[in-house]
């Protein structure tokens, strides 16, 4: 609180301060042995200042008084500075003044289960692996993270939350002289990860799981190429919920769309003028963010503005119908914030980022869009990413494919590839699958910002089937 | 600490005292210290207006231990006598939990250079010199009716590792990098600097290259996909060798068969040079690695024929040969890194690179660049701010943005022409290459 009040003294007419003290253990077996145990621990603090409508920001790993009031003065200074070129003055709108505790709700404490317990776990799965002739390397790794976080504004806003994440997963690869094909269980990215404790890593059953990924490794070496042309294409819920993260939750950013990241990560496509406007998907896509979906990690108690955890509409059957916002970016709209400012640790600035962005479960199921489907590819698991800085471009790989011929499953592919303009693909959604198959994926790897910064979010997401796609790119 | 040599950060002598104190602390077999601190900041614009500004200073201490064939690591970003016992007593406690397994060897010591990479005017940058710089970009942005949009970051920072087998090694440098987005109704240009000394970069000629493209590239009009010759500005090459370095360039992707590099055979063309240089000052850079190993020049393509890959410890145990100072922060399963790249430039002028090209097309940068197939070596990625036809070797006009799909190697066994001056390029992550702009035969464009 001290401050707060020196920031005021010395001219803000706002000012935040955000203590973080976070704590992450990363494992990871390799081909049978236990390759990396690490522990690591970051703590410090950040003040965010306000002053002639312009910010300023510093942060500091030393939690000594004297660096207090040296990051205080640096912040004032800073902001000044940013002051000095400036086009129009930062309106924050209504005051923030949230007060209370939020704790992830947890199980089994992650960092209370025995070491020894994690890496036998992975050493099964590893095990499931290596049984399989062919495999070249097996990789098992698991993460888990806990964020204690203070937050306090001049405006009188105190929110006190601790964050707990656990996540894992395992890799086959199989190798030979012109190839080399690896599949992973959960997901792709290293693994799956949820804001829950240890318990979300047993429902896993990571060596139930080992067996099956090694075999598809090896199978896709000798498997065909995924052959050229437009498809229907079934996508896996994984895929899903990358394709909304890179399709959906980006472009929605508002940050992006007023351009406050128009040299780094981008624009956006979906500009304002467009807003209950643009038929973005057929009536079958329904998208939101939720921040309140449990184990999701984008779930919270209040955003790094202080503001609640809240479930907005981005698409409503189809139709762009909001935003991801900051207090900054929604007072420009004459809309209150919705709570999506999240910074990557103390010394970063919070930023809007996705919270758990979510295409709602339809109607369907992956054995029916199968079983309607004529001519088509089911892809599963990511292998590669590519979006325009607009959003709007796109091509992704899974690691596996199967044709769709007649209703029935077929060969297995490999090297899948598909492609399409956004709202375009997202028109061409004609199921989505229902909530028996709907799931939430946590991605721990989405940047944005300068310095770069890393989120945690979440996408809900159900096996999903699109129309005439072109599949199958080849160089 | 006291700290003394610039704001922010830690004397050199309190650091080994600290580091020492560890290792002599230590019950373990082998102990190693790795440090690192640093002092920045970065002033952001959009609009032609600062719309973030923030600094930072932050340092973290890293404990590798191996204690009866065991293997533990810790860090902490706190540099006090209690936070160093209590990372080494976390290290040694993960060593403990665990069975004995593959330790990686530390190294003994060995002579690292000494690399002067320090300006103190970078490292004492003021808020108010990142404001004026952006300011004057952003005013003639809008003298032309245009907007700016970028970042300008300034830093310093050091590195220290010893352990107990003697080595003990430090190096400072400092850092200074702008890139801008200036913007049209109907496009936008690109361009970024960077720089060990703040004082080397250029804001005038930076402003004039960014506007002058921006006002190039309005009302773009789309061309069929297809393959066509290229020239790729410096921007784009850069970030290719960033992909061939993260694909291939590693000793672990060879010895798991992962890499696209075939070890004494030609890969590409005979006008392609490639090498890391850890102590070349043209580039960024850092004397020893993250293990405490020297850095070697190590040639990785040498006129067309793949002639080495780098080595950290681990992956030169395996082949019973030196680590070549590539080795990662512990604990690493990733394999090492070449992150000083350079790039032979050829010997024609930049501005006459698309001579004779009867129809071809002039890329700025890339964006979003993803491997597809690592093995083949094929990445896709995006055209961004900048994309150009080439009728007759003249520059036409400007094109819709493109998607790439295409094999490295396919690529740049084209290579027609290299410029004949290079460009630092800092990686947006880790590491540089600083290379020159070529023309390349067939380029794969696919959507």
């Amino acid at each position: 609180m001290a401050a707060l009040d020196a920031a005021q003294v010395q001219g803000a007419s706002y000012a935040d301060i955000r203590l973080s003290h976070r704590v992450q253990q990363d494992l990871i077996v390799k081909n049978g042995r236990l390759a990396s145990v690490s522990d690591d621990t970051s703590e410090g603090f950040g003040v965010r200042v306000l002053v002639d409508g312009a910010w300023g920001f510093a942060g500091s790993a030393r939690l000594e008084t004297q660096e207090v009031e040296e990051v205080v003065r640096r912040a004032i200074r800073i902001a000044r500075a940013s002051a000095r070129v400036q086009t129009t003055k930062v309106v924050l709108g209504l005051p923030v003044t949230s007060k209370g505790n939020y704790r992830t709700p947890v199980v089994r404490d992650p960092f209370a289960v025995p070491l020894s317990e994690k890496v036998d776990l992975l050493l099964r799965a590893d095990a499931a692996m290596a049984a399989v002739a062919g495999v070249t390397v097996r990789e098992g790794s698991m993460e888990f993270l806990k964020d204690r976080k203070v937050f306090a504004s001049t405006e009188g806003a105190f929110v006190e939350q601790e964050f707990v994440e656990s996540g894992a997963g395992v890799e086959a690869t199989a190798t030979n002289e012109a190839d080399f094909q690896s599949r992973s269980y959960p997901n792709s990215f290293g693994r799956q990860q949820g804001a829950a404790g240890y318990e979300f890593i047993e429902a896993m059953r990571l060596d139930a799981h080992g067996g099956r990924i090694a075999e598809e490794a090896v199978a896709l070496l000798t498997a065909p190429q995924c052959p050229s042309g437009i498809k229907t294409i079934i996508l896996d819920a994984s895929q899903v919920a990358l394709q909304i993260h890179e399709s959906c939750g980006h472009p929605t950013e508002l940050d992006r769309v007023f351009g406050m990241e128009a040299a780094y990560a981008g624009t956006s496509f979906m500009t304002p003028d467009k807003l209950n406007a643009l038929r973005y998907g057929s009536r079958e896509v329904t998208i939101t963010a939720d921040a309140l979906s449990p184990t999701g990690l984008g779930t919270f108690g209040w955003d790094d503005e202080g503001v609640p955890a809240q479930r907005t509409y981005l698409i409503r059957d189809g139709l762009f119908v909001g935003y991801l916002t900051s207090r900054e970016t929604a007072s420009v709209l004459g809309q209150a914030s919705n709570g999506t400012m999240r910074a990557d640790g103390w010394n970063r600035i919070p930023l809007i980022r996705m919270t758990n962005v979510n295409l709602e479960p339809g109607t369907s199921s992956l054995g029916e869009m199968i079983a309607e489907t004529k001519d088509g590819v089911y892809m599963e698991t990511n292998r590669s990413w590519s979006i325009d800085d607009k959003r709007l471009n796109f091509q992704f790989g899974t690691q596996l494919a199967y044709e769709i011929v007649n209703g029935k499953r077929g060969r297995m592919l490999k090297n899948a590839t598909y492609a399409g303009s956004t709202p375009e693909f997202w028109n061409s959604c004609d199921a989505v699958g229902g909530p028996a198959e709907w799931r939430l994926w946590g991605l721990t790897n989405c940047g944005k910002g300068q310095p770069p910064q890393l989120a945690h979010v979440a996408h809900g997401a159900a096996p999903a089937r699109f129309q005439n796609v072109r599949v199958g790119i080849l160089k | 600490m006291k700290a003394i040599e610039s704001p922010g950060l830690t004397e050199a002598t309190s650091l080994r005292a600290f580091m020492e104190d560890i290792i002599e602390r230590s019950p373990a077999d082998e102990t190693e210290v790795l440090i690192t601190e640093q002092d920045g900041a970065l002033t952001r614009f959009a609009n032609n207006g600062i719309h973030q500004n923030v600094a930072e200073r932050n340092a973290t201490v890293r404990v590798r231990v191996v204690k009866d064939g065991k293997t533990g690591v810790a860090s902490l970003n706190q540099l006090s006598a209690e936070a160093a016992r209590g990372v080494l007593a976390r290290a040694i406690e993960i060593a403990d939990l665990q069975t004995a397994g593959e330790t990686v060897p530390l190294p003994g010591p060995a002579q690292a250079a000494t690399v002067n990479a320090w300006f103190d005017r970078t490292a004492n940058a003021t808020p108010e010199e990142r404001a004026d710089f952006v300011g004057a970009i952003c005013r003639g942005a809008a003298r032309h009716g245009l907007k700016a949009f970028g970042a300008f970051s300034t830093s310093g920072g050091q590195v220290a590792i010893a352990n107990s087998k003697g080595v003990f090694h430090h190096h400072r440098g400092t850092q200074a990098a702008v890139n801008t987005v200036v913007m049209g109704d109907a496009g936008s240009g690109y361009a970024d600097r960077s720089a060990l000394d703040v004082a080397s970069l250029d804001g005038v000629e930076l402003g004039e290259e960014v506007i002058d493209k921006a006002q190039r590239n309005q009302q773009a009009e789309p061309v069929e996909p297809g393959v066509y010759e290229v020239v790729l500005e410096e921007y784009a090459v850069g970030e290719l060798l960033e992909f061939m370095s993260y694909v291939g360039f590693s000793a672990l992707a060879l010895q798991e068969e992962r890499s696209f590099m075939r070890l004494n055979e030609r890969i590409t063309g005979e006008k392609v040079t490639i090498w890391d240089d850890g102590l070349d000052l043209n580039g960024i850079p850092a004397p020893f690695d993250f293990e405490g190993a020297p850095k070697q020049r190590v040639d990785l393509i040498r006129e067309g024929v793949a002639v080495g890959v780098v080595y950290d410890q681990q992956t030169a145990a395996r082949e019973h040969r030196q680590s070549t100072g590539h080795g990662l922060p512990a604990p690493n399963t990733e394999g090492p890194y070449a992150t000083s790249l350079f790039m032979a430039p050829g010997s024609v002028d930049k501005s006459r690179l698309a001579d004779g090209i009867k129809r071809g097309i002039w890329v700025t940068r890339f964006w979003y660049v993803r491997v597809v197939q690592p093995k083949a070596s094929i990445i896709t990625g995006m055209t961004r701010e900048g994309t150009f036809l080439i009728e007759d070797g003249k520059l036409t006009r400007p094109v819709k943005d493109l998607r790439f799909t295409e094999s490295m190697l396919e690529a740049l066994a084209g290579t027609v022409a290299l410029s004949s001056t290079t460009k630092l390029q800092a990686s947006e992550y880790f590491g540089a290459a600083r290379v020159p702009a070529v023309r390349l035969q067939r380029f794969t464009f696919t959507s």
